[in-house]
C-alpha cells in the first residue's frame, strides 16, 4: 500500500524554521513507522535524522509525535495509523535536528530524584530477602525505559518546563515503594517541591503515551499520597 | 578539544557500566563515552535471565555451570576463563541484588531461578533451574541498576560521543605501544575530540548488523573490534556466530529462550515436537546451535509451516498466569510485530543472527592480548560481547552473555584501577585526530556522488545471511568472499547527501559500514579456512568435529589483501573434549 508520510524537518545549519515535507512511501501494513523513516533515509534523503537503536521498544531512543500522539516509532504499525501519517519531534523539548530533541534536561530531572537504591545497612552475605508481594508492589514502574514520551505529552510540563515531570516521578516511585530502600524520605522531600508532584493535573496523557503500559498517573498519585501521609 | 582522564570506558552497556562503577569506587578519574545514551545500550534487550549456581530451588554447583559452558561451546572454550565465569557468577549476581536489582522472588523471598538451554544438573543429566531473572526484562533491569549505581557514584558520562579511533603511545601495539586514549566524534556538533588516558576499556558490543535478519540493535556495528583490527590487534574466532532459534519471522526480533525454559515447545507443520529426533534428552532446551540446525533440517525436509521457512513456538499450554507474569514482553512482541496472540495461537519463528562468540582477544583479567603467546597491550582492556576471553568457544549458552559482561566488566574495572595507579598519563599526541578527520571528510566531501550506504549495507547483509549463516560450505563461502571484496571496492566510492555537522547520522552510518565490511571479511575468511564443524560453525562439506587439526582458536590479523590467519591453543584444565550429545 502507499502512504503519505509527512515529516517535520529542521536542519539548524540550513533552515530558518521547521517545515513539513511529504514523502510517498510504498509499505507493508505491518511495517512500523521506524521502517518508513529508514526507507526515506535510504531512498529519498540521506540527511533525515532520527535516533534509533534496538528497534523493538526496549531502548527508548525513538519516541516522537506520530499522528498527534507520543509513540515509539518502532512500536507503531502502519495499519494502526492509516494512509496519512505525520511525524514530528517530541513536543516540549528543544529540537536539535529533524526528529532529534535535546534530552539533557530530561535526564537531569531523572538524576534529581536520586534514582538509585539507598540502603546503608551492612550487606548480607547472600541476597536480601523480599517477599513476592513486596516485589510486586513496584513492578509496574520498573518497566520504565526513559524514552520521555510521558513527560513530553504532559501539558503541565509544556506550561512549566521546570516541572520534574512524570518520568522522573515514575523512577522515584520505583525506589520509594521498594521494601529494600531507605531513601523514601529524601525523595519525597524533593518531590514535595513546588515543581514536584503537585504540578500533575491528572490529565492522563502520560498513561496514553507510555509504550510500556505503565499506569503513570497512578504512580504519581501514590507518590503524592505518600507525601501527604508523611506530613500527617 | 583534549580531555585528560585517567581511565576511559568506551560503551555504556553492562560491561562498560560495571567497569566504570569499579573505577569510580576506587576514585579513578574516569569518563564513559557512548554513541547512545547509556540506557539505550543493547544489554537492555536481554530477556530471559542470568545464570549463577545459587541453588535457590534445587541443588546446583558452579562446577556444573562450568561444565555446561565448556560442553555448550563444543570444547573450544578456554577452561581457565570458564572457571572464573561460573565461579564469580554467584557473587556478581548477589552484588546486583545488593545494588537493588528487582529479581523475581521465590515464595521464601530468595532470587527466583528458571531453566535455560544447555544448563544442566550433574554434568548433563537434565535441565536445572539456574537462570536468575526479572520477568523477561532481566537485561533491562541490569542496565538500569548499573546506570543508577554509576549516577550514585558520580561517574562522568559523555553521551552521544562516538569513538572513531584508538590512540597509542610508543608505537602501535605490535611494537609494544601502550593505550593512550581515544578520538571521539561528538554527534551534536560533529567535532572531533581527544580523550587522553592511562587505560582504555572497549565495551562496544557485537556486530550482528552484518546479517539481514538479526536480533541486534541498529547500533551494533562492531566499532571497537574493527578499530582494534585496524591497529594490528587480531580478532579471535570470528567464524563462530550464533543464530538464535526463535526470532520473529522476517525481522529477527528475539523471543526469549525463557519461553522454552518455562515449558514452551517447538512444532513443525505436522504438529510434531521435532526436537525429539535431535536432542532426546534436553529437547527444546538443547543449545542454540543444535536447535537452529534442527529447524533448518525440518524446513529443508518440507516440514516448515505450510512448507515455508519457519516453524512454531507454542506456549499456549503454559496458561495465562505464567505467560503474563514471566513472559510479558515477548508476548507483547508477538502481538505487536506479528499480530499473533500467544495465549491462543502458536507463534511463527525462524533463526536470527544473535551473538558473536568471537572478538578482541583478552585474558581472564580482561586485558587485550595481541599474539599467540598472550602478550598484553599495556593499558588496553576489552569486555562483553566485543571481547573473546573465550568463555563461549564455538557456541554460547543462553544467559552466559550477561554472565560474561558482568564478571569480566567487573574484573576489567578492578584491574584498570590498579594499573592506573602504576603509570603516568600519556602526553598529548600531535595531530591525533587527523587520520580519522581525513577519513570522515573523504566520505562527506566525495564527488561525484556514488552509491549510498544503504545499498552496499543491504547487499552485505544479504550475502552474509544467505551464504554465511547456520549452514555453510566451501562453495558458498568462496562466493561470499568474492562478494565482500567487491563491496569493499564499491565502499571506497560511497557518498552521502548530508554535508552538515549537526547529528550527521548518515556520515556515521557510512563509517560504521566500513567496520561491518572489515568484520564480515574476517568472518568469511576464518569460516572458509576452518574445515570442520564445531558449535555454530557448521560446514556441510566437513560435517564432523576434527579435534586433531582444529581444536584451536583462530586469530585474524589485518594484511594487505585481507586477513592473515594464525591459530592459538585452547586452555583445557578440567574437561577433556568428548562427543557432544544432549
Amino acid at each position: 500500500m502507499n502512504v503519505d508520510l509527512r515529516i517535520l524537518r529542521y536542519d539548524p545549519e540550513r533552515d530558518p524554521a521547521p517545515h513539513w515535507e511529504t514523502y510517498g512511501v510504498t509499505v507493508n501494513p505491518m511495517d512500523r513507522v521506524l521502517d518508513l523513516l529508514i526507507k526515506v533515509k535510504a531512498d529519498e534523503d540521506g540527511s533525515l535524522s532520527f535516533r534509533r537503536s534496538c528497534g523493538h521498544g526496549i531502548c527508548g531512543s525513538d519516541a516522537m509525535l506520530i499522528n498527534g500522539r507520543n509513540r515509539l516509532a518502532c512500536r507503531i504499525r502502519v495499519d494502526q495509523l492509516g494512509r496519512k501519517i505525520s511525524v514530528a519531534p517530541l513536543p516540549g523539548l528543544p529540537v536539535v535536528k529533524d526528529l532529534i530533541v535535546e534530552m539533557s534536561g530530561f535526564f537531569g530531572k531523572y538524576r534529581s530524584v536520586k534514582p538509585y537504591l539507598i540502603n546503608d545497612q551492612p550487606e548480607p552475605e547472600r541476597e536480601r530477602r523480599q517477599s513476592q508481594a513486596d516485589r510486586a508492589r513496584f513492578d509496574d514502574t520498573t518497566k520504565c525505559i526513559l524514552c520521555a514520551a510521558c513527560t513530553a505529552s504532559c501539558p503541565s510540563f509544556w506550561a512549566r518546563p521546570e516541572y520534574v515531570g512524570p518520568a522522573a516521578i515514575v523512577q522515584a516511585h520505583r525506589f520509594i515503594f521498594d521494601s529494600r530502600d531507605e531513601g523514601a524520605a529524601e525523595r519525597l522531600e524533593i518531590l514535595a517541591d513546588e515543581d514536584g508532584v503537585w504540578r500533575c493535573r491528572t490529565i492522563f496523557n502520560c498513561v496514553d503515551a507510555c509504550p510500556r503500559g505503565i499506569n503513570v498517573t497512578r504512580a504519581i498519585l501514590e507518590v503524592s499520597s505518600a507525601i501527604v501521609g508523611r506530613r500527617g | 578539544m583534549d580531555y585528560p582522564f585517567d581511565a576511559i570506558v568506551v560503551g555504556a552497556g553492562g560491561a562498560g557500566l560495571w567497569a566504570a562503577l569499579e573505577l569510580a569506587r576506587e576514585g579513578v578519574n574516569t569518563a564513559v563515552l557512548t554513541k547512545l545514551y547509556p540506557t539505550r545500550s543493547h544489554t537492555g534487550t536481554a530477556q530471559g535471565g542470568v545464570c549463577a549456581a545459587l541453588g535457590n530451588l534445587e541443588e546446583d554447583h558452579w562446577e556444573w555451570h562450568m561444565f555446561d559452558t565448556v560442553k555448550g561451546g563444543d570444547y573450544l572454550v578456554d577452561q581457565d576463563a570458564a572457571e572464573v565465569l561460573a565461579h564469580e557468577a554467584i557473587e556478581t549476581v548477589i552484588e546486583l541484588e545488593h545494588m537493588g536489582l528487582p529479581f523475581n522472588r521465590t515464595p521464601d523471598g530468595k532470587i527466583d531461578q528458571r531453566k535455560f538451554g544447555g544448563h544442566t544438573r550433574n554434568y548433563g543429566e537434565a535441565p536445572v533451574r539456574r537462570a536468575c531473572f526479572a520477568a523477561d526484562r532481566t537485561g533491562h533491569m541490569i542496565l538500569q541498576t548499573l546506570y543508577q549505581q554509576c549516577i550514585k557514584h558520580g561517574v562522568k558520562f559523555f553521551d552521544e560521543f562516538q569513538v572513531v579511533d584508538l590512540l597509542f603511545e610508543g608505537g602501535e601495539p605490535a611494537v609494544g605501544g601502550r593505550a593512550a586514549g581515544v578520538v571521539a566524534h561528538r554527534l551534536a556538533d560533529g567535532q572531533l575530540h581527544t580523550f587522553r588516558a592511562k587505560t582504555v576499556l572497549l565495551a562496544t558490543g557485537g556486530f550482528g548488523r552484518m546479517f539481514r535478519i538479526t536480533s541486534n540493535a541498529h547500533s551494533l556495528t562492531g566499532d571497537g573490534v574493527a578499530m582494534c583490527y585496524r591497529h594490528g590487534i587480531p580478532i579471535e574466532d570470528m567464524e563462530f556466530f550464533q543464530f538464535h532459534p526463535t526470532g520473529i519471522v522476517g525481522i529477527g526480533i528475539l523471543l526469549s529462550e525463557a519461553a522454552r525454559g518455562e515449558g514452551g515447545t517447538l512444532l513443525n507443520d505436522l504438529g510434531e515436537r521435532f526436537m525429539e529426533r535431535y536432542a532426546p534428552n534436553l529437547m527444546e532446551l538443547a543449545p542454540r546451535d543444535m536447535v537452529s540446525r534442527a529447524m533448518y533440517q525440518e524446513i529443508r525436509a518440507g516440514r516448515g509451516i505450510g512448507g515455508k521457512d519457519y516453524l512454531y513456538l507454542d506456549v499456549r499450554h503454559l496458561g495465562r498466569k505464567v505467560i503474563e507474569e514471566k513472559l510479558p514482553d515477548i508476548t507483547d512482541f508477538a502481538r505487536i510485530y506479528q499480530g499473533v496472540e500467544p495465549l491462543t495461537e502458536p507463534v511463527p519463528v525462524q533463526p536470527t543472527a544473535h551473538y558473536a562468540m568471537g572478538g578482541i582477544p583478552t585474558n581472564v583479567q580482561s586485558e587485550v592480548v595481541w599474539d599467540q603467546k598472550g602478550t598484553v597491550v599495556p593499558g588496553l582492556f576489552a569486555a562483553g560481547e566485543c571481547a573473546c576471553v573465550s568463555v563461549h568457544g564455538a557456541n554460547r549458552l543462553g544467559t552466559n552473555s550477561l554472565v560474561d559482561l558482568l564478571v569480566f566488566g567487573r574484573r576489567a574495572g578492578r584491574r584498570m584501577a590498579r594499573y592506573a595507579g602504576t603509570v603516568e598519563r600519556p602526553l598529548p599526541i600531535a595531530d591525533a585526530v587527523e587520520p580519522v578527520r581525513a577519513g570522515l571528510e573523504a566520505i562527506r566531501g566525495r564527488v561525484p556522488a556514488g552509491e549510498s550506504t544503504s545499498v552496499i549495507r543491504a547487499e552485505l547483509q544479504a550475502v552474509m545471511m544467505d551464504k554465511v549463516g547456520v549452514y555453510r560450505d566451501g562453495n558458498l563461502l568462496t562466493a561470499a568472499l568474492a562478494k565482500v571484496k567487491e563491496l569493499e571496492g564499491r565502499y571506497q566510492r560511497l557518498s552521502i547527501a548530508d554535508r552538515g555537522t549537526v547529528f550527521n547520522t548518515e556520515l556515521l552510518e557510512a563509517n560504521e559500514l566500513g567496520y561491518l565490511l572489515d568484520l564480515a571479511h574476517v568472518t568469511v575468511a576464518a569460516a572458509l579456512a576452518r574445515t570442520e564443524s564445531r558449535g555454530a560453525h557448521s560446514r556441510e562439506d566437513y560435517p564432523e568435529r576434527d579435534d586433531a587439526n582444529w581444536l584451536k582458536h583462530s586469530l585474524a590479523y589485518q594484511g594487505e589483501d585481507g586477513p592473515i590467519l594464525r591459530y592459538k591453543q585452547v586452555s583445557i584444565t578440567r574437561f577433556e573434549p568428548k562427543p557432544r550429545t544432549y
